[in-house]
């Protein structure tokens, strides 16, 4: 058996997880560990530029991958800098392992130079947290961590290692264990045979079905099943920002539903029968109120997580139990039902389609194109499609928060899973950036693009210098308005146009030179005309990163908007002028 | 209505404060809570009290579940149990209050486990509701100081809370 000092257990235990990246920043606290990491590690880390990069590169390259990210910094200011996106991570159940550095043992609670209570800053928005008083308890811990992050419903864990137990003197017996088990953590493995039961029968009676998609089915890799259960049942489906590629953009599909939903995806929840909600939480931003939220459907929630279930919104048929196994459950009982003549109602079925081709043509964001399209200014909206054309709907989107983050998921048609990366649930300005090179990482040769706004790229642009540092190619698409657009939207709609605090009197900087300066290529675009060819020439640069400053029209709002408060699903603002 | 949450927690650094934690987070209430160890030095027995609507309650053994550190969980108010809760009270007992604040005593089986020359510290142990109506019976004006442990409960017959 090998001897290791606690710092080499940090190390090897990392190794033996098979963790690919690190993504973290040095600091007093954990200098035995990074002497560890130097000496005995071959795993790749990426030092960012900030705490905060690090957590959503990990946090990305776990969206991306289905595996768990790994962050790595200091006690004191490296761990409250990862807080942002420990929160992120834990609104949005993303794996993660948090190691931070604590102060010696001996020094806790003496306000020791560089001390924060992490475990105590940190505790409402980790899955779970430990902090590591003796070095034998190191392999053990770190199993844990990962073994929690990853299961039942994901989510970030801390795990806390004071200084001294990762001194390299004292050197203890090295085991990693390959399996944990917590007597009191037992997340579902199978739904309720007889909850499903009941699920089917209401799905095949449905006369105005709709399977309303979460993030869920993404992290539970249920994309194939839930694609299979549409087809199968002719079912319309709408997705949250968070499910957006888990069901392709054809003709079942309604688009986004929610706040800046589709039209036709909010209409249709509202006039639903049977709603099938599949990994999602029923969010205040899907609902509007909740009291008037699908006034006619039964609704069936399928959830790893039984607290989210009933929690907003009341579920007719609660399902518990891990996406990929109750989705299997269905399709098999379905098909039995089948055997012994059971069907969904097709006229009825016809009928319902029919109505949803009205909602379509009345105003669908993909029937045709309601934003202007004569006008002289690049409208985001166009630039979104102009990504979607050049990068043949494949790329990897992630993006940061506002206007630019609705348009993206509004006009980008997601095919697959895991390509549409971003906060949804804490909505994090400057996590785009930090975000796209945990992709590229993962994916090196895939094409990898940020859209942004000049407010939230300018809350981590400081990675730009890491992606020079370890060459990571990535294009960042900026949507240039001039303006905490979102924050200005809502100032013109309901604060009568007084734009208190959401520019920047021509303070920008030019990102051109600003790129320049750390040895990317910038690319300016002001020309509609010249926009297509400009993004070509991007993604034509394979191995740089291109900034590319896209200077749209300041003045464009999301559409549709959800009318609150008090409105229900179908309160919808169109465009500046129309509503529902 | 009123419940009684019973639980069994990993007697570990943190457990605690992430279940008082939580209630603070989403806004639930808790009117008692008591802790301490089991007879299983790796386990402690929590008992809380509070105050919620169906939903509500639903929503907190749910979320109190989540957490890893709690191994199990009864809520005590669904079926038969026993209610306790220790209160000691110093009242002021001069002249012939000092006859009516014993008998008070004698009348809810408490104890007066301290004297003083103007003082009785008294002892009860019942439910919480007896709690309350011995310190209406000595009135306001006579309490100078109350310290209650907060409710303690198990269930009746043979159910056990054990892992
Ligand atoms: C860290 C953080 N601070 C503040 C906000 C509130 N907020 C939401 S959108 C937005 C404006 C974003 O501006 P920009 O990045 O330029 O995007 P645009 O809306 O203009 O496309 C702000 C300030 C936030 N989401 N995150
Ligand atoms: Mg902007």
């Amino acid at each position: 058996m090998e001897l290791l000092s606690g710092g080499d257990m940090v190390a090897q235990a990392l190794e033996d997880e098979g963790v690919e990246f690190i993504f973290g920043y040095p600091g007093g606290a954990v200098l035995h560990i990074y002497d560890a990491l130097f000496k005995r590690s071959k795993i790749p880390h990426i030092l960012t530029r900030h705490e905060q990069a690090a957590t959503h590169a990990a946090d990305a390259y776990s969206r991306a991958t289905g595996k768990t990210g790994v962050v790595l910094v200091t006690s004191g200011p490296g761990a409250t800098n990862a807080i942002t996106g420990i929160a992120t991570a834990y609104m949005d159940s993303i794996p993660m392992v948090v190691l931070s550095g604590q102060v010696a043992t001996h020094l806790i609670g003496e306000d020791a130079f560089q001390e924060t209570d992490m475990i105590g800053v940190s505790r409402p928005i980790v899955k779970h947290s430990f902090l590591v008083k003796r070095q034998s308890d190191i392999p053990e811990t770190i199993k844990k961590a990962f073994y929690i992050a990853a299961s039942g419903r994901p989510g970030p864990v801390v795990v806390d290692l004071p200084k001294d137990i990762t001194n390299p003197f004292d050197k203890f017996e090295y085991n990693y264990p390959k399996k944990v088990k917590l007597r009191s953590y037992a997340p579902a493995t199978r739904g309720h045979a007889g909850q499903i039961k009941k699920a089917v029968s209401l799905l095949l009676a449905a006369q105005r079905p709709v399977i309303y998609s979460g993030g869920g089915v993404v992290q539970g890799n249920g994309s194939d099943l839930l694609t299979k259960l549409a087809r199968e049942l002719n079912f319309p489906v709408t997705s949250t920002l968070m499910g957006l590629g888990a069901y392709p953009a054809d003709k079942q599909f309604l688009g986004m539903l929610g706040m800046h939903g589709f039209y036709e995806a909010n209409m249709a929840m509202h006039e639903a029968d049977v709603v099938l909600a599949i990994g999602a939480r029923f969010d205040d931003r899907v609902t509007n109120t909740p009291k008037k939220f699908c006034p006619g459907a039964k609704i069936i929630h399928i959830d790893i997580d039984p607290a989210a279930i009933s929690k907003t919104i009341t579920a007719d048929v609660p399902i518990v139990g891990p996406v990929d196994s109750v989705l299997s459950d269905v399709l098999e009982l379905l098909s039995e039902a089948r055997k012994e003549g059971g069907d969904t109602d097709k006229a009825a079925l016809a009928q319902w389609w029919k109505t949803i081709d009205g909602w379509r043509e009345h105003a669908g964001l993909w029937t045709k194109p309601r934003y202007d399209q004569s006008s002289a200014l690049i409208k985001p909206q166009w630039a979104i499609e102009t990504l979607y054309k050049v990068t043949k709907g494949d790329a990897y989107i992630t993006s940061d928060v506002g206007q630019h983050q609705m348009f993206a998921a509004q006009y980008y048609r997601f095919n697959k899973p895991r390509r549409w990366i971003n906060s949804g649930g804490l909505g994090t300005m400057g996590f785009g950036f930090p975000a796209a090179m945990g992709v590229k990482l993962a994916f090196p040769d895939a094409d990898v693009a940020c859209v942004t706004g000049e407010g939230s790229i300018q809350m981590n642009i400081q990675e730009l210098s890491t992606c020079t540092q370890y060459k990571i190619p990535v294009k960042i698409i900026n949507l240039n308005n001039g303006y905490l657009g979102m924050v200005k939207q809502w100032q013109d709609m309901q604060y009568e146009g007084r734009y208190s605090h959401s520019t920047y009197e021509d303070s920008l900087p030019d990102f051109v030179k600003l790129v320049e300066a750390y040895g990317h290529v910038g690319i300016r675009v002001d020309k509609k005309e010249d926009l297509e060819d400009a993004m070509k020439e991007a993604f034509a640069l394979k191995d740089r990163l291109v900034f590319m400053d896209i200077h749209v029209d300041p003045h464009e709002h999301v559409y549709p908007m959800l009318i609150a408060p008090n409105g229900s699903m179908r309160d919808m603002w169109l465009s500046k002028t129309e509503r529902t | 209505m009123r419940r009684i949450i019973s639980l069994l927690l990993e007697n570990e650094p943190g457990a605690l404060s992430r279940v008082v934690g939580l209630f603070s987070q989403r806004g639930y209430n808790i009117e008692s809570l008591n802790v301490a160890a089991t007879e299983d030095p790796t386990l402690s027995r929590l008992t809380l009290t509070t105050q919620g609507d169906d939903h509500v309650i639903e929503q907190i053994t749910k979320h109190l579940n989540k957490l890893i550190d709690v191994v199990k969980l009864v809520d005590l108010t669904e079926g038969a149990h026993i209610e306790r809760e220790l209160m000691l009270v110093k009242v002021r007992a001069t002249g012939a209050q000092r006859a009516e604040i014993k008998r008070c005593t004698d009348v809810f089986r408490g104890q007066i486990v301290d004297v003083g020359p103007t003082v009785y510290t008294v002892q009860i142990t019942g439910a919480s509701d007896k709690l309350d109506a011995f310190l209406e019976a000595v009135g306001d004006a006579a309490v100078l100081e109350v310290v209650r442990s907060g409710v303690s409960g198990i269930a009746r017959g043979e159910k056990v809370l054990s892992l």
